[in-house]
């Protein structure tokens, strides 16, 4: 009875560890502690050049993230590519003259969506689409513009 | 005698097809044997105990010390591009994708498989299975079924535990050690590991592991040609058995999650 007890009380240890362990690992390692739930309303916009933005790319204002890239699809008749963004339920007060732009953290970093509020007094409701859109910068167009202009200054 | 080369091969194709077959009736009765397992959970926990907390040692120390070792040798490359802030990202994502999954499945298969293959084998050989069918207990049911599933149970938390402590093993060096920011190297951790796309990726890899590894294990024990040496090849067909499939799995699965 004794040796079974122990059999018994060490699968337990042994099994509390390994949940404990994937607990670490959800909460410390990965990001299931700050995905705030499905909770949130959605907002679309129109960009002409999404660079290289990824679905779950972050969607921030002032720096602060407050939303999640949500999808990323291709309008075939204006040629744009249309953005679903999901923003955090708290955020309510966004002006519905927001500019949206698609920057990148870092010279090498990846890209994210940055809002920059206008002055309006009406906010974006859940489904609306924000007018004012800022492609992403391509280094390479820039890379590219910058040698033309060179070269004209000096032709 | 003309085309003796080519009978040779065609009786080492209908050979592999056979074993092929007879190793999926024998899980096809594992699981027919899940009931039994139900009924009588105390074989299940002598089998978590004898294939878990028995391996709960070699895999926690080779966890520290793989994870030690991605801290080192993460360190060496990131700083070079002046990027050692990633390092958290680095040890943590190969861990949870790969490393725990693979090295954990590895050493369960080397530490636990063979020991389950000898120990079948034997019982073959000493006629103990006949034996307890002749007592109108089926040994599949008994003897198989709650090893297999204690081994399918005990695979994930194993590569769960690996992970973790490989993490904390990264964070000694990398942080202790090498002198990188704590506080990066969590936080940078945390916004690129996702719970989803990584970490139930890696417990599903595990899981198929777990599965895979008991099951070569049990079949080629079960399936020993019943003397000496026939144990003692199907012992080490089956590390070297299951050490291949994990990693061909492991491709295969790697692929499919996160190969868009």
């Amino acid at each position: 009875m004794g040796k079974r007890h122990t059999i018994e009380a060490m699968v337990g240890a042994f099994v509390a560890l390994g949940v404990v362990a994937l607990f670490f690992l959800a909460m410390k390692v990965s990001n299931l502690s700050m995905i705030s739930g499905e909770d949130g309303y959605q907002l679309t916009a129109r960009f002409s050049n999404i660079g290289s933005l990824k679905v779950r790319a972050p969607v921030t204002m002032a720096g602060v993230r407050i939303g999640r890239v949500e999808s990323v699809s291709f309008d075939k008749t204006t040629y744009e590519a249309v953005v679903g963004m999901r923003i955090d339920a708290a955020v309510d007060s966004i002006p519905d003259d927001t500019f949206a732009n698609i920057f990148t953290s870092g010279l090498l970093g990846e890209q994210f969506i940055g809002l920059e509020p206008g002055g309006s007094p009406e906010f974006l409701r859940d489904g609306d689409a924000i007018a004012n859109t800022q492609s992403a910068l391509l280094l390479e167009q820039m890379i590219g513009q910058f040698l033309f202009k060179k070269a004209g200054e000096s032709g | 005698m003309r085309f003796e080369g080519l009978a040779r091969l065609g009786r080492g194709v209908i050979g592999a097809l056979e074993r092929l077959g007879r190793a999926h009736l024998l899980l096809l009765a594992i699981l027919g044997g899940t009931g039994e397992v139900l009924r009588r959970p105390r074989l299940l926990f002598d089998q978590i105990y004898n294939l878990g907390v028995l391996s709960l040692l070699i895999v926690g120390v080779s966890g520290l010390f793989v994870g030690m070792v991605l801290g080192l040798q993460g360190y060496y490359v990131l700083q070079q591009f002046g990027a050692e802030e990633s390092l958290g990202i680095m040890v943590a994502a190969s861990l949870v994708r790969e490393l725990g999954p693979v090295v954990a499945a590895l050493l369960v298969a080397g530490r636990a498989g063979s020991s389950l293959t000898a120990e079948i084998g034997l019982m073959k050989a000493t006629e103990q299975l006949s034996g307890l069918e002749m007592m109108a207990v089926d040994p599949v049911r008994r003897i198989l079924a709650p090893r297999f599933y204690g081994g399918v149970i005990a695979m994930p938390l194993l590569a769960a535990i690996f992970s973790a402590v490989g993490v904390l093993g990264g964070y000694f060096v990398g942080v202790g050690l090498l002198g990188v920011d704590e506080g990066a190297f969590w936080s940078q951790m945390q916004a690129k590991v996702d719970f989803q796309e990584d970490i139930l990726n890696g417990v599903i890899k595990s899981l198929v592991f777990g599965i895979a590894v008991t099951w070569i294990a049990l079949f080629q024990g079960y399936d020993t040609v019943p003397t000496s040496l026939g144990v003692s090849r199907s012992t080490t067909r089956s590390v070297v058995h299951a050490a291949l499939l994990v990693l061909g799995l492991d491709f295969v699965l790697t692929a499919l999650m996160f190969g868009d």
